[in-house]
């Protein structure tokens, strides 16, 4: 596994809040890295660094560096749409658009200025069928995507991240809305879109962590506790923080 | 050139020339409402402020403008809100308790609540023919100040019922609750739990409404309010006028002296406005504070 | 007995008091206010339903009076409102012309800056700017509407005749251009209220796809918040229909089927201002053609109103 994205002494500042406090770590590519942690730990504020979404909060200053693929995030190299585009993402809650099933895919695409009728068709179909999602929906793209199922409406959102084309995909929590059954069908989904995509997940679901990533990452207090392969880090942690949280004696 | 920023580059430049473009149109767009405000101040300041003399508080209006001031139109705005005030407040205040407190979820309900939003956009001066049917001609009040501050209260009531609904509304059920387990009745629990918790926010309503009824014209011009008053009111059926009705008579002379006149009448109902408004913003953030 | 009881409980306010080891679950006194307390809180509630049956029963009645003597046809379609000089004439629809062209300027100038406000303040303002620019709104919507009709004499209507000579000193356009600054704050905070009920999480959606910010305000919000932007812009148009004194001062007294803005035309509501100014006695023809200018006033605002709120209610995204 080749490392992607590397972090080396990130320090983030929610004006005078120290949310994350000098993480350093990689991230490999094509694998599933998770972040586990109790809540306010600053695994999710990590992970919008990645696609940068804490610029929209007034007040966040961030030291040190994060790149992938060698570029600096934060430097005048990188376009944030264009980093949005290669960084998918999907939100802790189903986030559809309230227009159609087929606008909802097309609405990245149509983003970044492909504008074919027949392109946009292609691409909704991959897409949708990347998602697993295609046999459910498509004798009626043109409903609105608030009338199909919570689980239904995430895998939605999962193919309207894909449909831009991402080499990484973050996952917010992903499934934590959702009932088992969809949880366990985005969770080999999941599994199904590690060989094409590098994906980070942050979940509050140590089992799941457990179940489906390769790699695992143990925050606490804003730091990094702990990362390893996710065998190592639950069977054989070095830390006893990390210890004490995988066995529920905290979070 | 970096992997994310690669083919796109262009497209993306656009975009954000847009964006920047229609930013810059938004802010021209805001400013325009506030500007429009500043002009309009600075315009009457101008305007006014040469005649704001004790005389426009100490005199009658009268033919010559040197000599002219909006005493009668003063009183008569006061006067009027002392009689609207308790009317308007036991009216609205009771009618929003016994909409959020005590009516049943029925087809009763929803057509009051209904009724009371649509009387919110029916036209002022509809209320004024609404006054001058009922309480000049019908009830034979006359064109007095009585008249007119029912004809204002029917025009308050849905601004002060709805703002007192929201107040009480933001009550949290749990301060009812405690009420009733200490053994309270429901009136009990309205008039010394519900209603104490949220005067301020009713408070606030009420003088929103009672700027709103100063600056009104047209329905008091319906029951005829009289535009050239020489006398106080002394009783509830006598004639009066009210400051916007004299600063309305005073922009329709073509003198100019009568323009500086109701220039500087504007300025005090401005002012008198402000202090209300000053004193709505105060109670709230009182209110915000302690809920 | 209970009575008694009551008499013998020292703390009257409980309703609970026990004798001899009996409880008794009885309060006079405090059950006459739980009675009487909602009747008296259902009366004051009910008033403005009686003001709503005031309204229909005092138009309609007077209408039908003034309807005996003109007809409704003459009145409905004719084009020639002189209700003062003989032969009187009593045809609407130069007054309505006067009240449309009024309310289409001013909805020219309210929708447009109104909606692009409500975008700014939503989207693009930070939080300072809100805190100052909203509570400037909210003074320009409590601006009594005599001080707008001086603005439009005073200001505005010398600009536009410094632009177009020949422009009257009471114009459609001044008039029209002030009230749709007036009901520029409306505008914007039921459109703003529209738009911020759109949840965060749309907008983290589409920016997560690389969205920029105008493409996040026009191409989700606006559509998401669509049915409370027509609704607003509904009642902006009703509000500016009932408008009274700024068209009063600053659009005249003359009722004609004019297209031209920089004319002096006269609205539904300054008639109405008119006869009522004047000494009109109760019965004649003038006095009853209030109530029927009144009456088409009423019917056109109602159904805006009833409009409005149809289709904020109808549309509501459920997000």
């Amino acid at each position: 596994m080749q490392p992607l994205i590397h972090i080396n002494k990130l320090n983030l500042f929610y004006t005078s809040f120290h949310a994350l406090k000098d993480v350093t770590l990689t991230i490999p590519e094509k694998a599933i890295t998770a972040f586990i942690g109790p809540s306010g730990c600053g695994k999710s504020t990590l992970l919008r660094t990645l696609n940068r979404m804490n610029d929209m909060i007034p007040g966040t200053r961030i030291e040190g560096s994060i790149a992938i693929g060698g570029t600096e995030l934060y430097s005048n190299e990188v376009d944030v749409e264009t980093l949005r585009k290669k960084v998918g993402m999907v939100f802790q809650q189903p986030n559809p658009f309230p227009k159609s099933i087929y606008d909802n895919i097309a609405y990245g695409p149509r983003l970044h200025g492909i504008r074919s009728k027949q392109k946009l068709d292609e691409i909704v179909e991959t897409s949708l069928k990347s998602a697993a999602l295609w046999d459910e929906v498509k004798d009626h793209l043109k409903r609105s995507a608030l009338s199909i199922s919570g689980g239904q409406q995430q895998r939605l959102c999962i193919a309207r991240a894909l449909a831009v084309n991402p080499d990484i995909l973050l996952m917010d929590e992903a499934t934590s809305a959702l009932d088992p059954i969809s949880t366990l069908k985005i969770e080999e989904l999941v599994q199904e879109l590690k060989d094409r995509y590098t994906i980070v997940m942050v979940t509050h679901n140590m089992h799941q962590a457990a179940r489906v990533s390769n790699q695992t990452v143990f925050f606490l207090s804003g730091e990094v506790i702990e990362y390893s392969d996710t065998e190592k880090l639950f069977s054989n942690p070095t830390d006893q923080r990390t210890e004490d949280y995988i066995s529920g004696r905290f979070g | 050139m970096s992997i994310f920023q690669d083919a796109n580059r262009k497209q993306i430049a656009n975009r954000r020339r847009v964006d920047w473009l229609l930013h810059i149109l938004f802010v021209i767009a805001t400013s325009v409402g506030v500007l429009a405000l500043c002009a309009l101040i600075i315009d009457v300041l101008v305007d006014g402020v040469a005649r704001l003399q004790p005389q426009l508080f100490t005199e009658f209006p009268s033919r010559k403008a040197d000599g002219s001031g909006m005493k009668s139109a003063l009183v008569g705005t006061v006067y009027m809100l002392l009689i609207m005030l308790p009317l308007s407040f036991v009216l609205g205040v009771g009618a929003a308790i016994y909409l959020e407190e005590y009516a049943g979820k029925n087809r009763l309900t929803r057509l009051i609540q209904l009724n009371i939003s649509t009387l919110a956009g029916v036209p002022s001066i509809v209320y004024g023919i609404l006054g001058l049917t009922i309480f000049v001609r019908l009830m034979s009040l006359d064109r007095s100040l009585i008249a007119g501050a029912f004809t204002m209260t029917l025009l308050v009531l849905p601004i002060i019922i709805v703002s007192a609904q929201e107040a009480i509304r933001a009550v949290p059920k749990s301060r009812r609750d405690a009420s009733f387990a200490l053994g309270a009745t429901k009136w009990q629990t309205v008039s010394r739990s519900v209603i104490p918790s949220s005067l301020a926010g009713i408070l606030t309503g009420v003088i929103l409404a009672m700027s709103r009824a100063i600056g009104e014209t047209a329905p008091l011009v319906m029951i005829g309010a009289l535009t050239y008053v020489a006398f106080l009111p002394n009783s509830l059926m006598d004639s009066f006028t009210v400051m916007p009705i004299q600063i309305y008579n005073w922009i329709s002379k073509p003198q100019l002296e009568f323009k500086e006149l109701a220039a500087s009448g504007i300025l005090v109902l401005l002012a008198l406005l402000l202090i209300m408004n000053f004193s709505a913003i105060m109670l709230r953030n009182k209110y915000q504070k302690n809920v | 007995m209970q009575g008694e009881a009551m008499q013998e409980n020292n703390q009257p306010q409980t309703n609970v008091s026990s004798k001899a080891g009996a409880y008794v679950f009885k309060n006079e006194r405090v059950s006459i206010m739980n009675k009487v307390m909602p009747v008296l809180l259902f009366l004051c509630a009910s008033i403005s339903v009686l003001t709503t049956i005031g309204i229909v029963v005092t138009l309609i009645s007077e209408t039908f009076a003034f309807f005996q003597k003109v007809p409704v046809f003459d009145f409905l379609f004719g084009t020639k409102w002189s209700p003062l000089i003989t032969p009187k004439s009593f045809g609407v629809l130069p007054l309505l012309n006067g009240t449309l062209m009024i309310t289409l300027i001013a909805c020219l100038v309210a929708i447009p800056f109104g909606l692009a406000s409500a975008i700014y303040l939503s989207e693009y303002a930070p939080k300072i700017v809100r805190k100052i620019v909203k509570p400037i709104l909210e003074v320009l919507a409590g601006v009594p509407t005599i001080v707008y009709g001086y603005f439009a004499l005073s200001l505005i209507t010398p600009l536009i005749r410094d632009i177009f000579p020949n422009a009257g000193v009471f114009n459609a356009l001044s008039a029209g251009i002030v009230v749709g600054i007036m009901i520029i704050p409306m505008v914007c905070s039921l459109s703003e209220d529209a738009m911020s009920a759109v949840p965060r999480s749309l907008r983290d959606g589409a920016y997560a796809l690389g969205a920029t910010r105008f493409e996040v305000a026009l191409k989700i919000v606006v559509p998401a918040a669509f049915s409370g932007i027509v609704a607003s812009a509904v009642l902006a148009f009703s509000r500016a229909i009932g408008e009274t004194m700024i068209v009063t001062v600053a659009a005249g007294a003359t009722p004609s089927l004019t297209a031209n803005p920089l004319d002096s035309i006269q609205t539904m509501t300054a008639y109405i201002v008119q006869v009522s100014l004047g000494d009109t006695p109760h019965g004649s023809l003038e006095y009853g053609s209030i109530f029927a200018v009144g009456m088409t006033l009423f019917v056109i605002t109602f159904l805006l109103n009833i409009l409005a709120q149809y289709i904020a209610r109808r549309f509501r995204e459920e997000y």
